[in-house]
């Protein structure tokens, strides 16, 4: 663990109360959501954190409740150090504070969040769908999203499946 | 070619109309210039030096949908892409042929999920269906062919 990282997470561990996780030399910090802006303002300013690498996020449907983990991969350019930021939130009307405001890079990825988690940032200026069209109904990413199989065409069942193909006329 | 011999040297041959039309159509149908996926790399290889389509005379892909003969639709069709395929085609003046190139384009391929279009001819009628994923320029090569035997069969009534 470089010096830095380990000066971050003893200076945040004072005074938030946060957990933190270790895996393979990398550190994962969990923070409650309504504290968000407030935290990543921190690193951003006080930790050298400038960079926002990826907002992703998880669906732990079924085996956890709150069901969805909000992650931020923070870079550090002046200390090459990798920090994950992650939060959990409800199902139940997912919503998180933007941090578009900390981070202008967190602009699309929370669009894209949106789009296929359903969770709403409030206070993003543009909160539209960015990669399923705009017309689209649900969140293809949430675990209990059906898959949209379609029967494949065989010989045996071709006539069946061909009767509700649709077919487009010159 | 009787005619020939008793006309002499005048240069003239005498056909049916549909031949004569339809020996132009296929001898200079021009793809549209556009690929999807993986399948566009093999179009592409089909294009070049190698196998070299300008043998059937079409070495030209066209940019634009209104010079175009011919939709090659090579790789998978996202339901986000649907409707800029349907249009291009709509774009296209008649006649018009579309090739659906490699399994995705045919029926979905691997990708049987809510995203991809479960074969293009949901959306735009396909003469040619050109199996593999993707299929190799010979393939294609011989979906062009297959194509060109049924333009050379059509009749002035097919026109109309």
């Amino acid at each position: 663990m470089s010096e830095h990282l380990q000066n971050t997470i003893t200076r945040i561990q004072a005074r938030n109360q946060v957990e933190v996780e270790e895996f393979r030399g990398e550190y994962t910090v969990f923070i409650e959501p309504e504290k968000i802006q407030t935290f990543l303002l921190e690193l951003r300013d006080q930790h050298a954190f400038d960079i926002c690498m990826d907002v992703t996020a998880v669906d732990y449907y079924p085996q956890d409740t709150p069901r969805f983990h909000v992650i931020y991969q923070l870079y550090s350019m002046p200390h090459n150090v990798r920090l994950q930021v992650r939060t959990r939130i409800d199902g139940n009307n997912p919503r998180l504070d933007t941090v578009q405001g900390i981070y202008s890079s967190a602009n699309w990825k929370e669009r894209e969040v949106y789009d296929l988690f359903g969770i709403h940032f409030t206070g993003h200026p543009d909160l539209r769908r960015m990669v399923m069209p705009e017309d689209w109904v649900g969140h293809p990413l949430r675990k209990d999203y059906p898959l949209g199989y379609e029967e494949v065409q065989f010989s045996f069942n071709f006539d069946e499946i061909m009767i509700n193909k649709p077919h487009p006329k010159d | 070619m009787g005619l020939e011999q008793k006309a002499g040297n005048m240069g003239i041959v005498t056909t049916s109309l549909e031949k004569a039309v339809n020996w132009s159509r296929t001898n200079a149908m021009w793809p549209m210039l556009f690929g999807l996926a993986c399948c566009a790399i093999e179009m592409m290889a089909a294009q070049a030096a190698d196998y070299d389509m300008s043998r059937f005379g079409m070495e030209l892909m066209r940019a634009s949908p209104r010079q175009s003969d011919l939709m090659i639709v090579a790789g998978r069709v996202s339901r986000k892409m649907a409707p800029v395929v349907r249009k291009l085609y709509d774009q296209m003046p008649a006649p018009k042929w579309v090739i659906a190139m490699g399994d995705c384009a045919s029926c979905g391929g691997i990708f049987n999920n809510y995203a991809i279009l479960q074969g293009v001819d949901e959306i735009v009628p396909v003469d040619v269906y050109v199996a593999g994923c993707p299929p190799r320029p010979e393939g294609l090569i011989h979906g062009v062919l297959t194509l060109h035997e049924k333009v050379r069969k059509e009749t002035i009534k097919d026109w109309a």
